[in-house]
Parts: C-alpha cells; sequence; structure tokens
C-alpha cells in the first residue's frame, strides 16, 4: 500500500510537471494554438497543391500574450492581424497574399528563442518582433545569425536591433530618456524630479541614463534617483518616501505597467500625490485586472499614439479595431500596425517576391526600408535610418477619466 | 520622520516574513523538514480570496476563513501524500527535493488555472489609515492590521504549546520524536497538525502579503517564501519567538538598507547580515546548542 501511494503520487507529480512546463510556452491563451492550427492548415495546403510553398509571404511574429507584459503582446497580435487581413482583402502586396503567424514569448528571453525556432520550421521570411526589449535584444543575435529581415514594433533598447537586419517603429530608450526630460522641461511640468526604475531590466535603466543626461539642460533637478530589482518589486514605500521627502513635484517611472501599478497604490496610501510620468511601459495600466483606474488619474505618458485623436487614419483604425476585438488600441497596436504596413511598403519598394529566400529578401529589404517614407498612426512621414532607427516627433498623452486623452 | 515611517513600514514587512517564517519554524522544529513548498501555499492562501472576494463578492472576513479552510487542506494533503510516505522510508535529502517539487506543481497549476497574468489584489483591510504629525507620518490600515494579526499570531500559538495537551506533544515531538513515541504521543498526528497549523498561518500571511503589496501572480510566494527562510534561520530555526524576531529584524534590515545603503542592493544586504549572524552564532539568534554526546 506504501508502495503504491509513493508511486501514485511520483507519478501524478511528474505527469503535473509535464502538464505545467508544456503548458508555459503553450498555455494560457489560444493564441499559440491558433498558430499551430494555421501552420497545420497551411502545410495541409501546401501538400495539397505542390509547387505552392512560396505563394505567400510569411510573416511571423513574437510577443508576451501571456505573462507580466501580456497587454503588449496581445495588441500587437491582434493590430498586426488586423493589418494583415486589411492587406490581404485589398488584394495583398504586389498581389501576393500574407500569412502571419505569431507566438508567445511571456516576456522572457529563452521562450522567445524558442518562439523564433518555431516560426523558422514554418518558413518565416521576415519578423514583426519581438515586442518586449529584453527577449528582442536575445533574439536579433538570431536573425543576424540567419540574415532574417526584423521590425521590432516596439523593443525599444538600443542593442534590439544592433545588427543591420534590424528597425523599429517606436523611439529607442536613449530617445525616450531625453523626449522625456525635453518634453517636462518644455512643457514646464515640474523642476523638481524623482526617478524610480527598474536597475535590473535593460529598458528601464536605459531610459534612466538619458533622462539623467538631458535633465540638466532642461533645467530640471533630479532630487532622488532609487532602483529596485525584479526581486524585490513590490515594496516601494522607501522609493516613495524618499521622493516626498525630497519635494519632487513630478515621479519620472520608466518603468513597466506591473510594477507602476503598485507604486501608484503605495503613494496614494502614503497621502503623496505628485505628477506621475512615465514612458511607452505605462502604457496597459489600465488593462490589469482588478486595478483601481482613479488611481492612475492624472498621469502622463510618452507615448506616440492616442487612441482619441481627431484624425482619419487613426479613427478608422482605432473603429476598426474595436469592432475586431471589443477593445481600444494601446500604442502597441498602432506600432505593430504600423511595422505591418512599414513592411509593405519595404517589400513594394524592394519589389521581391515570397519564392525568394529569407536571407534574400532581407538583403533587399536592408536597404528599401531606408528609401520609404508612410504616413502611419504613430507619426506622419516616418522614414528610418540605415541604424534602423526612425524619425518621428514625439507626443504625450494624459489619462483623463480612466482613459488616455491626447494633450 | 522619514526614519519613522522606514521603521513603521520595515516592522510592517517584517510581520508578513514573520508569520510566514512560523510556518518553516514550526515544521522543522518537529518533522525535522525543510518545507520549500510553505511560500506556494501562501499564493494558494491569496488566489482563493481573490477569487472569492473579488470574483464571487464574498465578504472579505468569509473569503479568509474559508482561503484558512482551503489551506489547511492543502497542507494536510501535501504532507500525507507527498512527505508522509518518503519521511518513513527515505533519506531527509528525498523529503528535501519531494518538497522543491511540490512548490513547483503549486506554481504551475496555478499558472494552469488563472494564467500569468498579473491580478491586482483588492485590499480585504477596511481598517482606516492613520495620520500621524500632520499628514507627515501615515500608516495605513495594512500596516496596522498586519502588526496586530502578527503578535496575536505570536501570543496565540505561545499559549497553544504551554497549555494544550496537544502543543505538550508538539513540544515532546520535537524534542525527542522516538522518545515522545515510546510515551504515547500520536506522533504522525502531531506532525499533521503543525502542518495544519502552519498551512492556515500562510492563508494569513498570504492575504496580508497581497493587502499590502497588491499583486498577485503564480510567483507571488517565491520570493517571500525564501526570505521567510532566512527569517527563520536568522532567529534560530526550530524556535518560534525566534522566528518572530528573525521576520521583523529582517524586515526593517531589508528597509533600512533600502533606504540608506543602496535601493538595488537591499537583498544582498539582507543575506550579508545572515551570513554575519550564522558565522557569529551559527545557530541563529534563539537557536539552541544542541551537545552531541559521545
Amino acid at each position: 500500500m506504501k508502495r503504491f501511494l509513493s508511486i501514485a503520487v511520483a507519478s501524478a507529480m511528474v505527469a503535473a510537471a509535464l502538464t505545467g512546463c508544456g503548458s508555459n510556452p503553450a498555455g494560457g491563451t489560444d493564441a499559440p494554438a491558433e498558430g499551430a492550427e494555421n501552420s497545420a492548415a497551411e502545410n495541409d495546403g501546401a501538400a495539397a497543391e505542390s509547387g505552392e510553398a512560396g505563394s505567400a509571404f510569411r510573416i511571423g511574429g513574437i510577443g508576451p500574450v501571456t505573462g507580466a507584459a501580456a497587454v503588449y503582446g496581445q495588441a500587437v497580435k491582434n493590430a498586426a492581424q488586423l493589418a494583415v487581413d486589411e492587406i490581404n482583402a485589398a488584394g495583398g502586396i504586389n498581389g501576393v497574399q500574407i500569412e502571419f503567424n505569431f507566438q508567445d514569448d511571456e516576456h522572457d528571453a529563452e521562450k522567445a528563442v524558442n518562439a523564433y525556432n518555431t516560426l523558422k520550421d514554418w518558413d518565416m521570411q521576415v519578423l514583426l518582433g519581438t515586442v518586449t526589449s529584453t527577449p528582442c535584444t536575445a533574439v536579433v543575435e538570431k536573425t543576424h545569425e540567419d540574415n532574417l529581415f526584423q521590425l521590432t514594433p516596439s523593443g525599444s533598447a538600443v542593442e534590439s536591433i544592433q545588427y543591420d537586419n534590424a528597425f523599429r517603429v517606436c523611439f529607442s530608450d536613449p530617445n525616450q530618456g531625453t523626449a522625456s526630460a525635453q518634453y517636462i522641461g518644455e512643457h514646464g511640468l515640474a523642476t523638481k524630479v524623482a526617478v524610480i526604475y527598474n536597475s535590473s531590466d535593460v529598458y528601464s535603466s536605459g531610459i534612466y541614463q538619458t533622462f539623467a543626461a538631458e535633465a540638466g539642460n532642461q533645467g530640471l533637478e533630479i532630487v532622488s534617483a532609487e532602483a529596485f530589482t525584479a526581486d524585490s518589486n513590490t515594496d516601494f514605500s522607501v522609493q516613495l518616501q524618499k521622493a516626498k521627502d525630497a519635494g519632487a513635484e513630478l515621479v519620472f517611472l520608466p518603468i513597466y505597467y506591473t510594477e507602476a501599478s503598485i507604486i501608484l497604490g503605495q503613494a496614494d496610501k502614503m497621502g503623496y500625490a505628485p505628477t506621475f510620468f512615465g514612458c511607452d511601459g505605462l502604457d496597459g495600466i489600465l488593462a490589469v485586472e482588478d486595478f483601481d483606474t482613479a488611481l492612475a488619474e492624472g498621469v502622463m505618458l510618452l507615448t506616440p499614439f492616442a487612441a482619441d485623436a481627431e484624425d482619419e487614419l487613426t479613427q478608422k483604425f482605432v473603429t476598426a479595431y474595436k469592432d475586431a476585438y471589443g477593445d481600444i488600441p494601446n500604442q502597441f497596436a498602432a506600432d505593430a500596425y504600423d511595422g505591418i504596413y512599414a513592411i509593405k511598403a519595404a517589400i513594394e519598394q524592394a519589389g521581391v517576391t515570397p519564392d525568394m529566400s529569407a536571407s534574400d529578401i532581407c538583403d533587399a529589404l536592408k536597404t528599401s526600408m531606408t528609401e520609404i517614407s508612410i504616413d502611419g498612426l504613430t507619426g506622419l512621414g516616418m522614414t528610418w535610418g540605415a541604424d534602423g532607427e526612425p524619425n518621428k516627433e514625439p507626443k504625450a498623452v494624459k489619462i483623463t477619466n480612466g482613459a488616455y486623452a491626447a494633450m | 520622520m522619514s526614519l519613522l515611517s522606514y521603521l513603521i513600514n520595515g516592522i510592517s514587512l517584517g510581520s508578513v516574513y514573520a508569520i510566514i517564517a512560523l510556518g518553516y519554524t514550526m515544521v522543522y522544529g518537529i518533522a525535522k523538514m525543510l518545507n520549500f513548498a510553505h511560500g506556494d501555499v501562501i499564493m494558494v492562501g491569496g488566489y482563493v480570496v481573490f477569487v472569492l472576494a473579488s470574483g464571487m463578492g464574498l465578504p472579505p472576513v468569509l473569503a479568509v476563513m474559508i482561503s484558512m479552510v482551503v489551506c489547511t487542506v492543502l497542507g494536510m494533503a501535501i504532507e500525507r501524500v507527498a512527505y508522509k510516505p518518503l519521511r518513513m522510508a527515505a533519506s531527509p535529502l528525498a523529503v528535501l527535493i519531494t518538497a522543491i517539487g511540490v512548490s513547483y506543481l503549486l506554481q504551475n497549476l496555478a499558472l494552469l488555472l488563472f494564467g500569468a497574468n498579473t491580478k491586482s489584489f483588492t485590499s480585504v483591510v477596511t481598517v482606516p489609515a492613520v495620520s500621524l504629525a500632520e499628514g507627515q507620518l501615515m500608516i495605513s490600515g495594512e500596516t496596522i492590521v498586519t502588526i496586530a494579526a502578527c503578535i496575536v499570531i505570536m501570543v496565540t500559538l505561545t499559549l497553544f504549546i504551554k497549555k494544550t495537551k496537544a502543543g505538550q506533544a508538539m513540544l515532546a515531538v520535537s524534542e525527542d520524536k522516538g522518545a515522545a513515541q515510546l510515551m504515547g504521543i500520536n506522533v504522525n498526528g502531531t506532525i499533521a497538525l503543525t502542518f495544519a497549523i502552519g498551512s492556515a498561518l500562510a492563508a494569513v500571511a498570504g492575504v496580508l502579503l497581497c493587502s499590502t503589496y497588491p499583486s498577485l501572480t503564480p510567483y507571488t510566494g517565491a520570493m517571500p517564501g525564501i526570505k521567510a527562510f532566512v527569517a527563520a534561520v536568522f532567529g534560530g530555526i526550530g524556535s518560534i519567538p525566534g522566528a518572530m524576531i528573525g521576520g521583523i529584524l529582517l524586515g526593517i534590515i531589508e528597509i533600512l538598507g533600502k533606504a540608506y545603503i543602496s535601493s538595488q542592493m537591499a537583498d544582498a544586504i539582507v543575506f550579508a547580515v545572515l551570513i554575519v549572524v550564522l558565522l557569529v552564532k551559527p545557530t541563529g539568534i534563539l537557536g539552541k546548542e544542541i551537545q552531541e554526546k559521545v
């Protein structure tokens, strides 16, 4: 009996551990399953009509559909799919359809590389991704090795596009830090500024460094700069207390929304109410489950996209996104939407065809990417330099009545 | 004024560590094993309250009670199914490895059931915040409740062990398992009771932890679990007042280290202090010297 029990327990644990592991990369949402179905269906199609292998452009996507940054990956996945469907409905790129396959990486570098390998097996020709900086920096090594064209909608670390095959839609971290300091200075939001940043995250510390460098030029005084790490990201009472004691009128938060939601709650409990200013990482804070959005009232963030902007392109996109997913799109969605159209423009400019190898396509797109100019959701007349950085105007939004409002 | 505020925050954080550390230290004292799954029982307690209070709208007090019952049952089940058979048959190392396995099992089950998305935990504490010195010093309701809960639990537990038969049995088992059995004490029953108490405390700790730091993920219990283990060793593992002192000291050191030395080195400072304490007093602050007789 005793032996039977222990065997039963051991096998139950092994089984559970296996399902646990299996569900990690596969799980949580139906996203990767969908991807798998798609690719399975494609394979069937290819088998049925032989010679059709290179009949469509295969664009892969990678991002966190589950995990701490899930809001971003979900937005990118949805908006990219929306753009792909629009392009396909309008006749495709030069008459060629696009196939899109999105894989989950849970905002984890190792899982992102696994997702990349899955997409390689699917014969991906162009990569839209990855969504977050740390995984992107890992994946760019692989795309560089394979010479595969990569456009990240929102990977903002400098290293995320350090090779000539990689481009991005969003601003880089240094640009965000500098632009934030300029925005605060030019609009006279504050003179005494405190910073709370994540020293274990390349995105956060990257922005902090350039912010600190530019702050002096803008007449801003950084009265307290406190860090935290991924292992101690629940208690911010000390960092907030220091900011309060130093008399900071504005707290700059170059961090992701999960920690920011805790910081806002703790500041409220302390009775400390400065202006909070963040970068694109704060986008998504209103979507945290059970989060009291009243806490985020008045928070400002530097972002290239506001869903309530009046222009025709934004309105058309927001309506289509709402119809398809029942949600108001954030800037990550806008970045991804622009990303797909940028890939389309670059492919048209270079005149590549889907039967070419990923490496040949990459060589052609590297050049054509610097020659195009597109009017997108995140900026008019966006152009790219050979270093992969976009040129466009920075903008900020403020959270008002539980929604992002243009300033 | 800010020093006072840091101290209060430190005591509040330390009280949560102390309640978790009690679970570690009792189990170690009596079963002589490290229950690494303890931190994850905390996470389960948090999720149960989250589902009941936020999801189904039950009153917070009822949700906490149910959560304690669920965790008690879970703790006893883990002991019965995973630890007891091995305790009888295999080396202490096997039980330790099993505990790590159970920890991963719980984390992955939570990942499967609730997904990896962070949940914003609505505080179950309704005590209002206290404002002292014209608003310069704010003590949140969560802090007050946490510290009060910590004191109540320590007093009750001490009385329970000193005054009741079951408590005396626990003391006897921790002293000498074989002799206790010969004296007619049900050793296995006593160990099961220890797990039950430890797990119920874990549920309380989970609720307090999530109310103070309102985010809930399948890994919520992992880091506080490790810190609480450090607290238990710090105070002298196996000793109940030791766990209390260790937990509160650890919380204060962590917060003051963050405030006056370096906010990103806080964890390193905590572990450095542990090493120093263990070098000076290897059994921890209140640990008993065990003399090996030859």
